[in-house]
C-alpha cells in the first residue's frame, strides 16, 4: 500500500515543467537585458549599456509611473479609508449596493472603463492631456481594493468593542477615528497601499487608452519599446520594471505574514 | 453631536462623488451612445460576421485557457501543498510574481519564447527542424493567457489544498480507494468552490485582456483588440461602445453568477 503522502511521480514532474514555463521567460528576459548581443547570448559578454539607454530614452516614464502610483495611493487612502469604515459599520441596503457598484471597475475590462472615460471627458483638453486623466482611471480601478481590504479589517469584532470603549470614555468621532481605529487597522492600510501601488505601476489596459504622447507611463513605454526597439532594450526596460515592483511585492509578502501572525487567518 | 448615520454618509460621500463622476456617469453615457446610430447598433456583435467571429474567438480562447489553467493550476497546487522542500517559499513567490506584470510584458515573454529570435526557434534549428515560431498566432496568444492565469490558480489551489482535510484522504486510502478515486471523490469536491471562483476570474480576465494581444499584434482576432481598432483606427465610437458593453456584460455576469453560486467563502479567491 502506498504511503498517504506519496504522490504519483507525474505530479512533481508536471510541477517542474510548469515552473520552467513560468520562470524561463523571466530569466531569459533578465539575461537579454544584460548581454551585449541577445543572439550571441552570454558569450557576447555582460553590459549595462542597454539599461543606460533605457534610462536615456524612457527615464521620464519611470518617474511618471512612480509619481502616479504614489498619488494613486494617497488618493485611494483619502477616498477609500473613510468609505471602508462606513461600509463596515453601515447595515443599510444602500451601502451594500454601493459596495457592489464600487467593485464593478474590477469586473469590467479596463478597456471598457477607459473608453467610457475618454468618451465622457475627452473633450476637456487640459484634463485629457494631463496625467490627472490617467490618475482618475487608476483611482477608479484601485479604489475597490483599498475599500475591501481596509473594510475587512474594520469589521473585526474586537475593533467594534474598542471603538465602543473609546466612545464611552468620551472620545469624539475624529479622536476615535484617528487615535483608535486607524492605528488598529494600520497593517491592512499599508498592505492595501502597497497593493494599490503595484496595480498602478503595472496598469496597462486602461492606461494605453488614456495616455497621450506627453503622458506616458512605464507600461506604455514598455509597449513602445517592444514594438520599436531591439530586443535587448525591451529586456533591459523589463528589468527596470522588475526593480521597481519587486521591493514593493516583498514588502507586501512580509506584511501579509505579519498580519497572519498577529490576527490569525 | 452628529447622528451616526449622517456621520457614515459623510464618510462615503467623497468616494461616492468620485465614483459617480468618473465611472458611473461615463458608463451610463457609454450605454446610451450606440442608440445614436440606431438600436440595431447594440446587436452589431451578432449581426456583423466579423464582430461575431471576434467574439467567438475570444470566448473559445478564454474557455480553453480557463480549462487548461484549472487543470494545471490544480495539479501543481496540490503537489506544492503536499511537498515540503527547501526553497518552496521562493518557488511560490517566483510562480506568483507574474500576477503583477502588465499584459505587455507577458506578450514580450511569448516573443522571447516563440518569436523570430525566440528560444524555441533556436532549439528547433539546432535539432535541424528549421526555425519554428508560434508567437504571433493562436498558440502564442493561448500560451500568453495561460502564463498570466496560472499564477493566480497556483496560488489559490496551493492555499486551498493546504487547508484541505488530510484525514478524509487518508480514510479514503485506508478503505482501499485508488488514486483516481481519491482524486474524483475527495480532491474534486473539496476544491469545487475554489475551482468555480478561480475559473470565473481567469475567464473574465482572459476575455478582457488587452496588453498581451496588443504586444503580439496577433493574427488571431480577439474582441478587446477589435474594440480598440474600431475606436482608434476607424473612430467608430458607437460600435466600440456597443462591443464594450457586450464584453463588459459577459465578464460581469460570469463573475456575478459564480460569486452567487460559490458563496462568500470563495469571494477572496
Amino acid at each position: 500500500m502506498s504511503h498517504p503522502r506519496q504522490l504519483p511521480l507525474l505530479l512533481p514532474a508536471l510541477t517542474v515543467l510548469v515552473s520552467l514555463f513560468m520562470i524561463a521567460p523571466i530569466a531569459l528576459s533578465v539575461m537579454a537585458g544584460l548581454v551585449n548581443n541577445y543572439s550571441a547570448g552570454l558569450a557576447s559578454g555582460l553590459t549595462l549599456r542597454w539599461l543606460g539607454e533605457v534610462l536615456d530614452v524612457y527615464g521620464s516614464t519611470i518617474t511618471a509611473s512612480l509619481l502616479l502610483a504614489l498619488l494613486c495611493v494617497i488618493g485611494s487612502l483619502i477616498l477609500g479609508v473613510p468609505c471602508a469604515y462606513a461600509m463596515a459599520r453601515s447595515k443599510s441596503r444602500w451601502a451594500r449596493l454601493f459596495e457592489e457598484l464600487l467593485t464593478l471597475p474590477i469586473a469590467v475590462p479596463g478597456l471598457a472603463t477607459a473608453l467610457a472615460l475618454v468618451l465622457a471627458y475627452g473633450q476637456i483638453r487640459d484634463f485629457r492631456q494631463s496625467f490627472a486623466f490617467i490618475l482618475v482611471g487608476h483611482l477608479v480601478f484601485t479604489l475597490p481594493f483599498m475599500v475591501r481590504t481596509v473594510g475587512a479589517a474594520f469589521r473585526r469584532h474586537e475593533l467594534i468593542a474598542l471603538e465602543e470603549a473609546a466612545r464611552s470614555l468620551g472620545a469624539n468621532f475624529t479622536q476615535r477615528f484617528i487615535g483608535v481605529l486607524v492605528p488598529a487597522v494600520l497593517p491592512a492600510i499599508v498592505a492595501a497601499s502597497l497593493m494599490v501601488f503595484t496595480l498602478s505601476v503595472g496598469e496597462f489596459n486602461l492606461t494605453w487608452m488614456l495616455h497621450t504622447p506627453l503622458t506616458r507611463t512605464l507600461p506604455v513605454g514598455l509597449a513602445d519599446s517592444y514594438a520599436s526597439m531591439r530586443i535587448e532594450i525591451g529586456s533591459a526596460y523589463t528589468l527596470v520594471f522588475l526593480f521597481v515592483i519587486l521591493p514593493v511585492l516583498w514588502g507586501l509578502q512580509w506584511l501579509g505574514n505579519l498580519i497572519e501572525k498577529h490576527h490569525g487567518t | 453631536m452628529t447622528s451616526p448615520s449622517r456621520l457614515l454618509s459623510a464618510c462615503v460621500a467623497p468616494a461616492a462623488a468620485f465614483f459617480a463622476a468618473f465611472w458611473l456617469l461615463p458608463v451610463v453615457r457609454l450605454f446610451a451612445l450606440p442608440a445614436d446610430k440606431g438600436w440595431a447598433t447594440y446587436f452589431a456583435v451578432l449581426t456583423n460576421s466579423r464582430y461575431l467571429q471576434s467574439l467567438l474567438n475570444t470566448l473559445g480562447l478564454s474557455l480553453g485557457v480557463t480549462l487548461m489553467t484549472l487543470i494545471l493550476g490544480g495539479l501543481v497546487g496540490i503537489t506544492l501543498a503536499r511537498l515540503n522542500f527547501r526553497g518552496k517559499p521562493l518557488l511560490l513567490s517566483l510562480l506568483t510574481l507574474p500576477l503583477s506584470f502588465p499584459g505587455v510584458i507577458i506578450g514580450f515573454f511569448i516573443i522571447l519564447l516563440g518569436g523570430r529570435q525566440g528560444l524555441v526557434a533556436d532549439v528547433t534549428e539546432w535539432m535541424g527542424l528549421g526555425r519554428t515560431t508560434f508567437a504571433y498566432g493562436f498558440t502564442g496568444l493561448f500560451l500568453g493567457y495561460l502564463y498570466f492565469s496560472l499564477p493566480r490558480a497556483i496560488a489559490t489551489y496551493t492555499a486551498a489544498a493546504s487547508a484541505m482535510d488530510a484525514q478524509l484522504e487518508e480514510a479514503a486510502r485506508s478503505l482501499g480507494a485508488s488514486r483516481w478515486q481519491v482524486a474524483k471523490d475527495v480532491w474534486i469536491p473539496e476544491l469545487a468552490q475554489t475551482t468555480l471562483a478561480c475559473g470565473a476570474i481567469v475567464f473574465a480576465t482572459s476575455m478582457g485582456a488587452f496588453g498581451t494581444a496588443f504586444t503580439l499584434a496577433s493574427k488571431f482576432d480577439v474582441l478587446p483588440i477589435t474594440i480598440y481598432n474600431e475606436f482608434t483606427n476607424y473612430a467608430n465610437f458607437a460600435l466600440a461602445a456597443s462591443l464594450s458593453i457586450v464584453l463588459g456584460l459577459i465578464t460581469w455576469v460570469s463573475l456575478f453568477l459564480t460569486h452567487r453560486a460559490a458563496g462568500p467563502a470563495a469571494a477572496g479567491a
